[in-house]
């Protein structure tokens, strides 16, 4: 069975919100939409995402290291927001994995959104529905788009290339391996869930300089090899 | 619902796409607009767009909330009669009234003084027609925000090695091995940089960042090194110190293409003491370094022309020539000069170990040396020597705002280029690579008038308004070397100031200091908020008036797409469309958007129609030309000579036949010349057809060492990006700065400055570089003002220009001053608690947030995230005026009276760069009984005529049907 789902490399990821804004620009007015805001232009803005970036911080100064934790729906292979749902609207596909809410027969009891342990889910308080990422469905399926277009919005915005997307079942798709080879990780793996979306870790590189290598034989000092001679005595002027 | 795998976004509504160039930000991508019934539905990324490869940000993404925000103008509007500037009151006028008014005032200005006339922009990309449009009108005050933005890095390194970071050149991260960003740099370039950051990290490359502040591109650094604001230089200094002393420099590099051979004069009683020693041989006269210098040559042990053939000439020691004069190779002088300057004298300065210090030093030098890169390319350089290989020092930097917003910074970028000079990594593979119309001669040909009488009424100004000096000659100034631009730019106070000073055009205009202007233009420039030091102040200043009742600046013109600050302090407004409503050409006379390999020009074409009334402004300057029969905008019997702007962008030429217009691609009447060539009726069309950008690849042997690159250099030249084909020689020691302290020093023939000002230039005109405390900290209290606070750019709010969109803003709706846990534990207050921020020139009220991502000496903030009430279309209770601040409130725009001067700018002393990070202050918590929200507030801003209505408590956007509800 296919389990579509996204891989993303912490390690390039700058927190830029690309991923945030595209996801939000292509689902208001697709399958999913609208992505409603509240207070759009006036004091405590707030509204619709399916992706939000959080930034954090570890460790103390100096030696810290600052996060860009993008968070979305993590298509949980055991979704535990599937079984809570009293009308059957949170479903998971069974031809590629996705979890999704059918806005039609929802009726806004947030069951699902306390059963998801990742806090992936937003209400859209307008029309009292829950809303959530689709892994944008209706692109990635729309055989009218190009090949190269049929991906979610955010894998295609990133700039850093951070959002990897493809069929973690498929041992030899680029997400299977990347998780396979830099050490994928899913996120609050004891609860069970199977979450279908990935975590890549950081790496850090470091070079080691031995002493021995910093000087090397064609060290260009030598070049300037400078005795200045300008009449001082020498053993050369002593004669006896 | 529909099953979603049966849905296609192409069924539903009339779908169109169109390509053009994205403009939520200065980067410039290119974007496809896709429409649903002629509303944007979902802007993404250009796939075949060389800047970013289908990729786009978080603003690109959300330029539907700005094309639809209800904080745009759409009318053009007079303050009404009898209303006070600055209370908003306005009445909606036509735009044949506008351009009556303006005609009818303007037009007297040129007549009798062109000065009266200012014209000052933000961040356009349209210097190219604004500048030739103050030029043409007869002002030399005009400049765009460059001079509060980063001229110290485009001069530091343009007079250092020929060109500069972001759109003139950046690190080739592709082939580097170890990437070095100092200071602030996410900004300036945005994808691209995001795009090459991700792949070089993926091919193991090792990313240092050193920063106060560990955020943006800082947090996937393998290393962040925390240092403490304005002490870059001294870090820098000490790295080049480690480096000569180790001999870890590119000998032969420096020797070929850098001054470093050449001799210096060292002789403190002559009159050409500093200066190159000349020999005596016919010299052609130009602006480009004249090779009649000499080595010192390791054989023979004497004088010998440089780049003899055969010769070695030495770097080090002292010289005397047959003529007796004492000489020293330049690299000499550097090496004397970097020996103060150990890692153990900057570890107290900079807050780095001395060992840390030593080691980045060891991992530049060591890979610098030891992963050369060999590419089979073939090239000549200028002096006829055949070279088997392109070859390369895989050390990259990247800087931008960080080292540049000091008014140290000048020095401070000097020492950066003069780094990546002696690990030889200028435009070579893997370190930092041109951009074309980059390299130009150090300094580029075009100069500023040299004085008074280039201002005469009804007559084109005689010289640039912008240009870059070379000489004590070069500069703009009276009889008395006293300042002829209202900002002093270009004066002996701040002689290289080659992109103006925009943060002192409000104050000297208000003072009348040199002179009082009639009227001042102020396009997408928001200086009465943020783009403006010492906000409160210069916001009365706008507002002040004479005795007799008049303004201090009598006529205050404003063109913006929204409804900013600024814009309730005109008298008159002139609503500019948005990126998406209007033709643009992001020209090679300006700043385009070039490759590495090759010249790159784009263009923007309308995908929508205007909103209301609103009009391109660069449609309003062609109007204007044409109204007030500028030279270059009419013909002979002073009929209107362009149509529109498309129209100009077409057909004008920098001189009748010269065949070098606003466009690059597809010049020659059939559209086969590049970058020069008759004019093409068909361009436009041609620029649609090829995604609104034009790439010129170069053949791979042009693509390096262009400097010296003889086939380059030719191919540039007949192509007209120089004017000649002359070795640019690095210059590791500036001549250039030492003919003004020369001249400050009484020692120079021509022009000397004021007396006031000798000692300031003979200090910061040192031919070598050097380190020295922040002027203003040099004038501050740092006992009572301990921290230095900076404002970072926020990925999703860069520029801060986008208050006004719905999404955006939920990302950054306010900001806190993060602060080290120890600077509120030491100053009793905790995390989250609303505190004071205090300079000695104001103080804001707002909330702290503790970070252990900070220097515990400084203090941040997001930059201009707080905005005045009611302004861009918010109410007046959002979060950006209620609980965001601005710390503009806290910077001065002039220094603290001094030896030098009353009145100095708090800018770099060389170039005029307004020194932003400069700031010192102090902070304290708030007391409890104060209201929970910023101070300073100002009174709420209201909603202007022919603006949106306000929206409701919930907008659902949906493209097709939102304009229709």
């Amino acid at each position: 069975m296919t389990q579509l789902a996204l891989v993303i490399d912490l390690n390039v990821c700058v927190g830029c919100h690309a991923c945030v804004t595209s996801c939000k620009e292509w689902n208001t007015s697709g399958w999913a939409g609208p992505m409603v805001d509240q207070n759009p232009y006036d004091g405590s803005p707030t509204g619709t995402f399916f992706n939000r970036v959080q930034t954090f911080e570890v460790g103390t100064f100096p030696n810290t290291e600052t996060v860009h934790f993008p968070k979305s729906c993590l298509h949980c292979e055991e979704p535990p927001c599937v079984p809570v749902c009293p009308t059957g609207a949170s479903y998971k596909r069974p031809d590629n994995g996705i979890v999704l809410v059918d806005y039609d027969k929802c009726i806004g009891c947030k069951y699902c959104s306390w059963a998801c342990p990742y806090g992936a889910r937003e209400v859209d308080e307008q029309q009292k529905v829950m809303k959530k990422c689709t892994l944008c469905i209706d692109r990635i399926t729309d055989a009218k788009l190009s090949e190269r277009d049929r991906k979610p919005a955010c894998v295609l915005a990133c700039p850093t290339s951070a959002r990897l997307f493809g069929d973690v079942h498929d041992a030899d798709s680029e997400v299977s391996v990347a998780i396979r080879e830099r050490g994928g990780y899913q996120l609050m793996p004891e609860w069970g869930t199977k979450p279908a979306n990935h975590y890549l870790p950081r790496q850090k590189i470091r070079i080691h300089i031995d002493q021995d290598e910093l000087t090397r034989v064609d060290n260009p000092l030598r070049r300037e090899d400078l005795t200045d001679y300008t009449g001082e005595e020498t053993l050369d002027d002593v004669a006896w | 619902m529909q099953d979603p795998v049966s849905h296609s976004d192409s069924t539903v509504g009339r779908v169109e796409v169109k390509e053009t160039t994205c403009y939520m930000c200065a980067c410039r991508c290119g974007i496809r607009v896709h429409l649903r019934d002629g509303e944007v539905r979902y802007i993404d990324g250009n796939p075949n767009h060389p800047l970013n490869k289908g990729v786009i940000c978080a603003k690109g993404s959300s330029g539907i909330m700005k094309q639809y925000s209800p904080g745009r103008i759409t009318q053009p509007l007079r303050r009404k009669a009898g209303a006070e500037r600055g209370e908003s009151a306005f009445e909606v006028i036509s735009w044949d009234e506008a351009f009556g008014m303006l005609t009818e005032r303007l037009a007297r200005l040129r007549a009798e003084d062109p000065k009266k006339f200012a014209l000052f922009t933000g961040r356009d990309q349209m210097q190219a027609l604004t500048g030739m449009f103050a030029k043409q009108f007869g002002t030399p005050n005009y400049a765009a925000h460059g001079g509060f933005c980063s001229v110290n890095m485009a001069a530091g390194l343009i007079y250092t090695i020929g060109g500069s970071f972001w759109e003139f050149g950046g690190p080739d991260l592709e082939r580097a091995k170890l990437f070095v960003m100092i200071g602030t740099a996410e900004d300036h370039h945005s994808n691209p940089l995001k795009i090459a950051i991700s792949e070089f990290k993926r091919r193991g490359g090792r990313f240092i960042s050193i920063n106060p502040i560990r955020t943006g591109y800082s947090a996937i650094a393998d290393e962040w090194v925390p240092i403490k604001p304005g002490t870059d230089g001294a870090l820098i200094l000490a790295i080049t110190h480690e480096i000569l002393s180790k001999g870890l420099y590119d000998r032969e590099f420096l020797v070929q293409y850098t001054n470093a051979a050449e001799l210096v004069v060292d002789d403190e009683s002559r009159a050409d003491h500093g200066l190159f020693y000349r020999a005596e041989m016919h010299v052609e006269e130009g602006c480009f370094d004249p090779q009649n210098k000499l080595w010192w040559d390791r054989d023979i042990d004497g004088p010998i022309s440089t780049h003899t053939p055969g010769a070695d000439p030495r770097l080090m020691g002292s010289y005397t020539l047959p003529d007796g004069t004492p000489v020293k190779p330049s690299f000499q002088l550097l090496k004397e000069r970097v020996e103060q300057y150990t890692p153990e004298w900057a570890a107290p300065i900079t807050g780095i170990p001395a060992e840390t210090i030593r080691r980045l030093a060891h991992e530049m030098g060591v890979t610098a040396r030891d992963q050369k890169i060999e590419l089979p390319i073939k090239w000549t350089d200028c002096w006829d020597n055949e070279h088997e290989s392109v070859t390369g020092n895989p050390v990259a930097f990247h800087a931008m705002r960080g080292l540049a917003a000091h008014s140290n910074g000048f020095q401070t970028i000097r020492s950066l280029g003069i780094l990546m000079t002696v690990l030889g990594t200028i435009d070579r593979p893997g370190g930092f690579r041109h951009k074309a119309p980059y390299p130009r001669p150090i300094p580029p040909c075009p100069k500023p008038p040299h004085g008074p009488e280039a201002v005469q009424p009804n007559t084109p100004l005689d010289g640039l308004p912008l240009g870059w000096p070379a000489k004590p000659e070069d500069l703009f100034v009276d009889a008395d070397g006293e300042a002829v631009r209202i900002d002093k730019a270009f004066s002996w106070e701040y002689p290289l100031s080659v992109h103006g000073l925009m943060h002192n055009v409000i104050t000297n205009a208000w003072r009348g200091d040199p002179y009082p202007i009639d009227t001042l233009l102020l396009f997408m420039a928001n200086m009465a908020w943020n783009s403006t030091m010492n906000t409160v102040e210069v916001r009365k200043m706008l507002v002040d008036k004479h005795p007799n009742g008049d303004y201090k600046i009598p006529f205050l013109v404003v063109c913006d797409t929204f409804a900013s600050e600024t814009v309730a302090f005109a008298d008159l407004v002139l609503p500019d469309t948005t990126y998406l409503e209007r033709h643009d050409a992001l020209s090679m006379l300006d700043r385009p958007i070039s490759e590495f390999d090759g010249p790159v020009d784009a263009v923007r074409i309308p995908v929508l129609p205007p909103k209301g009334e609103c009009k391109p402004f660069q449609d309003v300057l062609i109007e204007l030309g044409s109204r007030l029969k500028l030279p270059a905008f009419v013909k002979a019997d002073g009929s209107r000579k362009y149509r529109d702007y498309p129209d100009f962008i077409v057909n004008y030429e920098t001189s009748p036949g010269s065949g070098i217009g606003f466009l690059a691609g597809w010049r020659g009447k059939s559209g086969d010349q590049v970058l020069k060539g008759e004019p093409n009726p068909r361009q436009w069309e041609m620029y649609a057809q090829n995604g609104c950008f034009y790439h010129h690849e170069l053949p791979r042997n042009y693509q390096y060492m262009r400097n010296w690159n003889k086939g380059y250099l030719h191919w540039a030249r007949a192509h007209g990006m120089i004017r000649y084909a002359e070795p640019i020689t690095l210059h590791l020691y500036s001549e250039v700065l030492q003919k003004f302290r020369l001249a400050a020093q009484g020692k120079w023939p021509g022009r000397q400055p004021p007396d006031r000002l000798r000692q300031r230039v003979e200090t910061y005109f040192d031919p070598l570089p050097f380190h020295y405390d922040p002027l203003e900290t040099q004038l501050t209290d740092t006992r009572r003002y301990p921290l230095n606070a900076l404002t970072q750019r926020p990925m999703a709010m860069y520029h801060s220009w986008d208050s006004q969109n719905a999404w955006l803003r939920q990302i950054h709706s306010h900001n806190y001053l993060f602060l080290s846990p120890s600077v509120g534990i030491a100053n009793g207050f905790g995390d989250g608690d609303w505190i004071w921020v205090e300079s000695p020139h104001g103080r804001v009220r707002c909330m702290c947030r503790f970070s252990e991502a900070v220097e515990p000496g400084t203090v941040w903030t997001w930059n201009a995230i707080g905005k005045a009430a009611g302004a861009w279309g918010l109410g007046a209770s959002a979060d950006e005026a209620r609980k965001g601040f601005l710390l503009n409130h806290l910077i001065a725009e002039e220094l603290p009276a001094h030896d030098a001067g009353d009145h100095l700018s708090n800018s770099d002393p060389v170039t005029g760069q307004a020194a932003w990070f400069d700031v010192r202050v102090r902070v304290y918590k708030a007391d409890p009984s104060e209201p929970e929200v910023t101070s300073p507030q100002f009174t709420p801003m209201p909603r202007l005529p022919g603006q949106d209505r306000k929206r409701g408590k919930w907008q659902a956007y949906m493209a097709g049907v939102f304009g229709k509800k």
